[in-house]
């Protein structure tokens, strides 16, 4: 991906990190990769996941965490989310 | 078929709950207290002669034709200004009143001319019908005295007698046939709100005069409609009717402008429309109206319009119109090809709000089924995508809480980012006639919108905050509801998630959220913020009705949720009167969003990763699903860019005029193999198309739009297509040329899928709306005749969330370079991007964008009203000419987006809300100075369209 794609989505995972950051319930990293998971195609997700991978410049600590366990579970199952969990998103 | 006429009862509805019997006419009749008697008469179908009467508007009791006698009681009392009482007897028929009758018709047929057979209403005349049903055989007083009706009486000039104006272009004004009932004028008042007429002189010299003696289209008509309707007579009559006749049939269907949804009465002789008529019994718009759907329908026998299939090997070779089969081959070969090469997650589709629930359904099914990739969005994206993401967090449903009937019951109307008297209309004259009543209106806009001051409407508070405050000023206010306990705690404690509330109630009392220390952010001074906030907090019903201006932002959503907040905190929800209510731009932008437009979730906002709703699908369809969300639309442009995604099927949206930074859209655009736009005209995506499949408009197919109180309507056909074929036709045989064996011979059947496989839509079908007129979805067993008004007793997430709003300003600043903010809207007579309603007389009200600067602003710059000035952002530079006022505040510019060649986003930037990528239309930092003329980029994109819409060989256009 080119520079000016990764510094879009960099700049929109430090949009979404200063909603999540300031919500205290539930976590607000733990929401904030749920939230990648649900609107992030793939290929952003795999791509901000390469940018953290390489020291994620630019990034906010929050959006490097949660992009962090995005990679994490990114490994374990393709459909990540909990049944029944869709209608809550708009 | 037949022409539908609706009752007139003669005067409105009583909503009294005390009933009253008496009898009319020896039969018993029951209605409640404060009916008119013309009313209760009409009830058991005894129709009392009438002229000045109407049920849309209050009784007036001028033209003395419904009189009466009561037993008992002295005189004949007009029966539209009697109200029943218990145990009267009524008679409408006698001697007496026969001859009163006949000599009121007498003077009045003394005084018009007698030249029916010519007339355009003859056959739809009141006062035709009302001789006819008093019997007038002789006018007595001749037509040799003072009269209105000719210009010259025995050679002289008639001072009397006025011209008829023509100055509108829908509709002509013809004074000789007034009988001054003041209909209109009653109508414009109270039905649409506008005053424009009143009656100039007295006695024999009464007039019906628009604005202050001028024509009408001097005059401050809005040309709604709304007089036209309600004229008796030729006076005020369609221009369409004089050209064409009376119609011979009609059908009912729904508006494809607005959110509003308003349902009209097609009017036909044969497959030609002579007039749209709004339907009485329409639950959104109750018989009104506005210009854009009563007139402006003439785009589609527009010269412009493609009614052939058209296909180009690249974007520099002249269009090659082709057969359909050409066409479509070419279509899928192309798709197939770039899935071939780049995979199958390169191409995509993007599902219009102007198209109808079928349609939009079967294009993300193409997708989805198809591609079999989840890379469909809509231009929902656009506009209301916050709303839904918002609103889902909050509340667990993707949609607006009310009906529009129930803004009748607000004490308090706030309305933030919303032009509701330009952008929905008939919304607006709703809204307009409750203020009138008395209800207290709140308008948190940066610009002095029509609603913050017109004739009888006065906001209570303007809070003209700068653009991009939105979240911290729904936080203000929510500090001033805390910290000063007006809290609905009961409402809080019972119904929404208690940790939350407090978390949040912690977080808006923070001293930095506070109205004084926010100040300098929002710009509007603290206490106004203070006094807003008391009065939606204790001023009895408050609703919430926003827009655009609210989604539209980097912080869109967080404001949606914020929204939510307010009205959670204060108990606002789950009854008439309150509520949160988004307006939709587009006809069916709730309808596309319901439809599983967007690229994570299906049919019924159901997430694609869940996977008892994709097996659903997986089972109908036979296919296996991705369970991974696809591309949106910028995500799509930016991908095109990147060369990962080479093919798009746009079905009626005009991504390259409607989306933000124009050159970016056009980068990506170019950057594909194939871009299929199905559409009326040659829009400006169209410039980058491969292939151009000619759309059919709504009056040519059979469907449903939903509208933004979730209301479920019919779309009727009442011609054959011009291009051919339906949409969803279309759609169907690309997606058969791609293999997939789709047999849907009528738009039903997609409804009856949609139901099967959606819950909120299972008891939808198109039976039961012809049965029942409209539904609310949700429509299920729990709710089978729809929801009017949602989370009565419980919310549909369980508990109500609050949210933490953090107010994070846009890197959208303001600087040196470009010291001005430009925020965009509509205007009343154009439509979007205006590719409908410039084709029609319309763009007469609105032919040119204009940017709206303050006076100071234009002073340090030399602007001068009316110059051509350029406007510069970070993105790109246009140029339009200045319109110089004071409803925009100094450092704020305006303006709308309607026409091509002023290309307002090729200033906006590719900013966008952080949850829904929803653009940041309504904030740009932006410079604007004088000039000569339009920009190089606008040369060249004119050359550039003329160029791209080069069509080889003759094709039939459109008369």
């Amino acid at each position: 991906m080119s520079h000016d794609s990764v510094d879009k989505l960099v700049k929109m995972a430090n949009q979404i990190g200063k909603f999540f950051v300031a919500q205290k319930h539930p976590e607000g990293v733990a929401s904030m990769t749920d939230h990648l998971k649900k609107f992030w195609n793939p290929r952003m997700r795999e791509a901000i996941i390469a940018h953290v991978d390489h020291g994620g410049a630019g990034l906010d600590p929050i959006a490097i965490e949660a992009v962090k366990r995005l990679g994490q579970r990114a490994g374990a199952a393709a459909s990540g989310l909990r049944p029944g969990e869709g209608g809550a998103d708009g | 078929m037949t022409l539908i006429k609706e009752t007139d009862y003669g005067t409105p509805e009583s909503k009294s709950e005390k009933l009253v019997t008496l009898t009319i006419d020896g039969k018993s009749v029951t209605v409640p207290e404060g009916t008119s008697i013309m009313r209760a008469a009409m009830e058991i179908g005894t129709e009392i002669p009438k002229l000045c009467a109407a049920d849309s508007i209050k009784s007036f009791g001028s033209c003395r034709l419904c009189v009466i006698e009561v037993e008992g009681r002295n005189g004949t009392p007009a029966s539209c200004t009697t109200p029943v009482a218990p145990g009267i007897s009524v008679k409408t028929q006698t001697p007496r009143l026969a001859a009163i009758r006949r000599g009121v018709m007498e003077l009045y047929i003394s005084d018009h001319p007698l030249d029916c057979l010519t007339c355009a209403a003859n056959g739809d005349c009141e006062l035709q019908d009302m001789a006819g049903a008093v019997g007038l055989r002789d006018v007595r007083y001749g037509y040799d005295g003072a009269n209105h009706v000719f210009a010259r009486n025995n050679g002289e000039v008639n001072f009397d007698w006025k011209p008829k104006d023509e100055s509108n272009p829908y509709f002509s004004y013809d004074p000789s046939k007034c009988i001054v009932c003041n209909r209109c004028v009653r109508a414009c008042e109270e039905v649409q709100g506008t005053f424009a007429l009143t009656i100039s002189g007295r006695g024999f010299d009464s007039r019906v005069s628009p604005g202050m003696d001028e024509a009408f289209m001097e005059s401050e008509c809005v040309s709604c409609g709304a007089c036209v309707q309600a004229c008796p007579t030729a006076t005020l009559i369609e221009k369409s009717v004089i050209a064409i006749g009376q119609p011979e049939h009609s059908s009912v269907t729904t508006c494809a402008y607005c959110g509003v949804g308003c349902t009209f009465k097609a009017e036909m002789r044969g497959e030609e429309v002579v007039r749209m008529v709004p339907w009485k019994d329409g639950k959104a718009n109750h018989g009104h109206s506005c210009i854009k759907g009563r007139f402006a329908y003439g785009y589609a026998q527009h010269g412009d319009r493609i009614l052939n299939p058209m296909i180009r090997e690249s974007i520099d070779q002249p269009w090659r119109v082709v057969s359909w089969d050409e066409a479509i081959g070419f279509a899928a070969d192309r798709l197939k090809a770039a899935q071939e090469k780049y995979g199958k997650n390169s191409v995509g589709v993007i599902t219009s709000s102007r198209c109808t629930n079928e349609e939009s359904f079967l294009v993300q099914k193409l997708a989805r089924q198809g591609f079999r990739n989840n890379n469909t969005d809509t231009c929902a994206r656009v506009c209301h995508s916050p709303t839904g993401y918002g609103l889902a967090q909050a509340f667990g449903t993707s949609a607006g809480t009310q009906d529009f009937d129930s803004v009748d019951d607000a004490d308090v109307i706030l309305v933030m980012g919303a032009n509701p008297t330009d952008a929905h209309p008939v919304f607006g004259s709703r809204m307009k006639k409750r203020l009138r009543e008395g209800a207290k209106l709140i308008v948190i806009d940066p610009r002095r919108i029509d609603l913050v001051r017109s004739p009888h409407i006065e906001a209570d508070y303007h809070l003209p905050l700068r653009p991009g405050a939105n979240v911290a000023m729904v936080t203000a206010l929510a500090h001033v509801i805390v910290t000063e306990n007006l809290v609905n705690l009961d409402f809080v404690k019972s119904r929404c998630d208690w940790d939350e509330y407090q978390e949040w109630a912690e977080f808006v009392s923070l001293p930095k959220n506070s109205p004084e220390a926010m100040q300098e952010t929002l710009g509007v001074p603290a206490a106004d913020v203070r006094a807003a906030a008391r009065l939606y907090a204790t001023g009895g019903n408050a609703a919430i009705y926003y827009g655009l201006g609210v989604t539209e932002h980097a912080q869109g959503s967080t404001t949606v949720m914020g929204i939510a907040n307010l009205a959670m905190a204060t108990g606002n929800l789950g009854r008439r009167g309150v509520g949160v209510n988004p307006l939709r731009g587009q006809n069916n932008v709730q309808g596309s969003c319901d439809m599983g437009s967007f690229p994570h979730e299906l049919p019924g906002y159901r997430h694609i990763s869940n996977d008892a709703a994709r097996q659903a699908f997986e089972k109908d369809w036979g296919v296996a699903l991705d369970p991974e969300p696809g591309l949106r639309i910028p995500n799509m442009f930016d991908a095109a860019i990147e060369g990962a995604f080479k093919g798009l099927y746009v079905q009626g949206e005009d991504i390259l005029q409607s989306d933000p930074d124009t050159r970016h859209v056009s980068r990506a655009l170019a950057n594909m193999d194939i871009v299929i736009v199905q559409d009326l005209f040659l829009v400006e995506t169209a410039n980058y198309a491969h292939v151009f499949l000619p759309g059919a408009t709504f009056l040519e197919k059979d469907g449903t739009f939903t509208n933004a109180e979730r209301r479920i309507q019919r779309v009727t056909k009442v011609m054959s297509p011009k291009n051919g074929y339906a949409d969803w036709e279309v759609t169907q045989l690309l997606a058969n040329k791609l293999g997939l064996n789709w047999n849907y011979t009528d738009a039903s059947q997609i409804m009856d899928e949609i139901a099967r496989l959606t819950p909120s839509f299972a008891g939808v079908s198109f039976k039961r709306l012809e049965e029942v007129g409209s539904l609310q979805w949700p429509v299920n067993a729990d709710s089978p005749d729809g929801m009017p008004i949602m989370h009565i007793n419980g919310f549909a997430r369980g508990k109500g969330k609050f949210v933490v709003t953090e107010y994070v300003p846009t890197d959208e600043k303001v600087g040196p370079r470009f010291p001005l903010l430009l925020t965009t809207g509509r205007i009343l007579s154009q439509y979007n991007v205006g590719a409908q309603t410039r084709r029609t007389e319309n763009s007469q009200w609105h032919p040119e964008d204009m940017l709206e600067i303050h006076p100071h602003d234009a002073e340090d710059r030399g602007v001068r009203d009316g110059d051509w000035v350029r406007v510069a952002s970070r993105a790109g530079e246009t140029t339009l000419r200045a319109k110089i006022t004071d409803r925009v505040a100094p450092g704020v510019v305006y303006t709308t987006f309607h026409h091509p060649t002023t290309q307002a986003n090729v200033v906006t930037t590719d900013n966008s809300d952080w949850a829904t990528n929803c653009p940041e239309y309504k904030v740009t930092a932006v410079q604007v100075s004088t000039t000569n003329g339009p920009t190089d980029w606008q040369h060249q994109y004119r050359e550039l369209t003329a160029q791209s819409r080069r069509i080889a060989s003759t094709i039939d256009a459109a008369e």
